[in-house]
């Protein structure tokens, strides 16, 4: 169908979507509703990497053991995410497709070094999600393609997830950070950190992790992930106080004063 | 002259009728926009099997109140903020106003209307009374929904974890002491 008919926009649990709509803001007239392909739905572990349907919702995520075993961080972002009735019907596939820079799950994604499985009449293709987002809310999932699952390899190391907004529950975040942190050796140790709601998209930032792989002071990190982000002012907060709450959620991180 | 009182529900649903009459004299030609779809669905409203045709574009928020009459549940935002709307689908609490009715067909949807078991209130309903856990009321039946709908969620058992699985219901009149105090009485009964 979504080859026959490219502008039709996939839909699952509306949740953002149809605020969007509602606002006007949306030009998309004509939909694909996917709900109720439960196929889709399915968390598993296939050839070592967690598997998870792109309809699968929040409540789905929280719910999983799979998933609170192998990414906990996930499962942390998820109860983030509204509140109970959005997490029952938002799924993880529509929080990805709709590319929101402050989007919740986001970040765990691209810290996790995660898969997007997309499929078309053609085929399937795999996307790392590093090149998934190509710039403000625009992705390179091509109009016939519908995003059918995320694809996790095994994360070795402490995880962290962490959402700063208005209020704990049901706001949108000012800053959202995941990190992954390898074992530390004598050379310093691995690092992954992305955040959201900082950059058009949600970000890695490659010059801090390698400046903790390096083992430089915590300090010295902080001023490096201060400079690599370049957050603007909104509505929602300051550019000043998305860096200074970046860092000091990375030194919560590292320092290990941290949930998640 | 005497004047028969006229029900409110009867009000709104005479003044809606009229509404869309004025609307369908102003485009003068058909009853709708060219650009709307009618779809027939078949669901489960409160226990009752119902056919409905709707428009592929209501929400299931409107099409509750203005197609079926049940006016128990609220439209507070319109765009999922507030929670007034929350309904049951399939057992787990939904926005209806951010879902739309014709993605709905074979659902079972319960409202604050289908709470009650034969005149018998809900336990949360019951909770609510007793605790005064409201002021205007106009929050309350998605409060209502929402707390049923925990009864059967994983929660811990302080009021903090009752208010976090509570976070997307909110009251601008600041019941929430006595919302909370309703439910904690209530997990305690049921």
């Amino acid at each position: 169908m979504l080859r026959d008919e490219p502008t039709l926009t996939p839909l699952a649990g509306c949740t953002d979507l149809y605020v969007a709509l509602n606002f006007g803001t949306l030009k998309d007239t004509r939909f694909l509703d996917l709900w109720r392909l439960d196929r889709l739905r399915k968390i598993e572990l296939r050839g070592g990497a967690l598997s998870i349907g792109a309809l699968a919702t929040f409540t789905d995520l929280i719910r999983s053991t799979l998933v609170r075993k192998r990414l906990p961080m996930l499962a942390a972002a998820a109860r983030d995410v509204g509140g109970v009735q959005i997490q029952n019907r938002g799924t993880i596939g529509g929080n990805v497709a709709n590319a929101s820079p402050a989007g919740d799950t986001l970040p765990v994604l691209a810290a996790a070094d995660a898969v997007v499985v997309l499929q078309q009449a053609g085929g399937i293709r795999r996307v790392p999600f590093d090149g998934f987002y190509t710039g403000y809310r625009q992705t390179v999932r091509r109009p016939g393609e519908l995003i059918v699952g995320i694809e996790i390899p095994p994360v070795r190391g402490r995880q962290f997830f962490r959402k700063v907004g208005t209020r704990a529950a049901q706001a949108i975040s000012k800053i959202v950070m995941a990190g992954i942190l390898g074992p530390a050796t004598g050379s310093g140790r691995t690092a992954r950190i992305a955040l959201g709601s900082v950059a058009p998209t949600v970000v890695r930032v490659p010059r801090t992790e390698a400046a903790l792989a390096s083992g430089a002071s915590i300090e010295a990190v902080q001023r490096t992930l201060m400079e690599e982000i370049a957050p603007i002012d909104d509505l929602r907060s300051t550019a000043e106080y998305r860096r200074r709450v970046a860092a000091n959620l990375l030194a919560r991180f590292v320092c290990g004063a941290s949930r998640g | 002259m005497s004047i028969t009182p006229i029900d409110r529900l009867e009000f709104i649903r005479i003044t809606a009728a009229a509404t869309s009459v004025r609307k369908d004299t102003k485009s003068g030609v058909s009853v709708a926009p060219s650009a709307s779809v009618t779809r027939a669905l078949a669901l489960r409203v409160n226990g009752e099997a119902v056919r409905l045709d709707v428009d592929t574009r209501v929400t299931l928020l409107d099409a509750l109140r203005e197609q079926l009459q049940l006016f128990g549940t609220k439209k507070g935002c319109d765009h999922g903020q507030c929670g007034a709307c929350t309904v049951h689908v399939n057992g787990r609490r939904v926005l209806s106003c951010l879902t739309l009715a014709v993605m709905h067909d074979d659902d079972d949807i319960i409202t604050v209307e289908g709470l009650e078991r034969n005149g018998v209130l809900h336990p949360v309903q019951e909770a609510f009374i007793e605790h005064d856990a409201f002021q205007c009321g106009y929050c309350t039946a998605g409060q209502i929904m929402s707390a049923a709908a925990l009864l059967n969620e994983p929660c811990g058992p302080s009021d903090d974890d009752v208010r976090e699985q509570m976070s997307g219901n909110l009251c601008r009149c600041g019941a929430y002491p006595n919302i909370v105090a309703a439910i904690q009485s209530a997990r305690g009964r049921a």
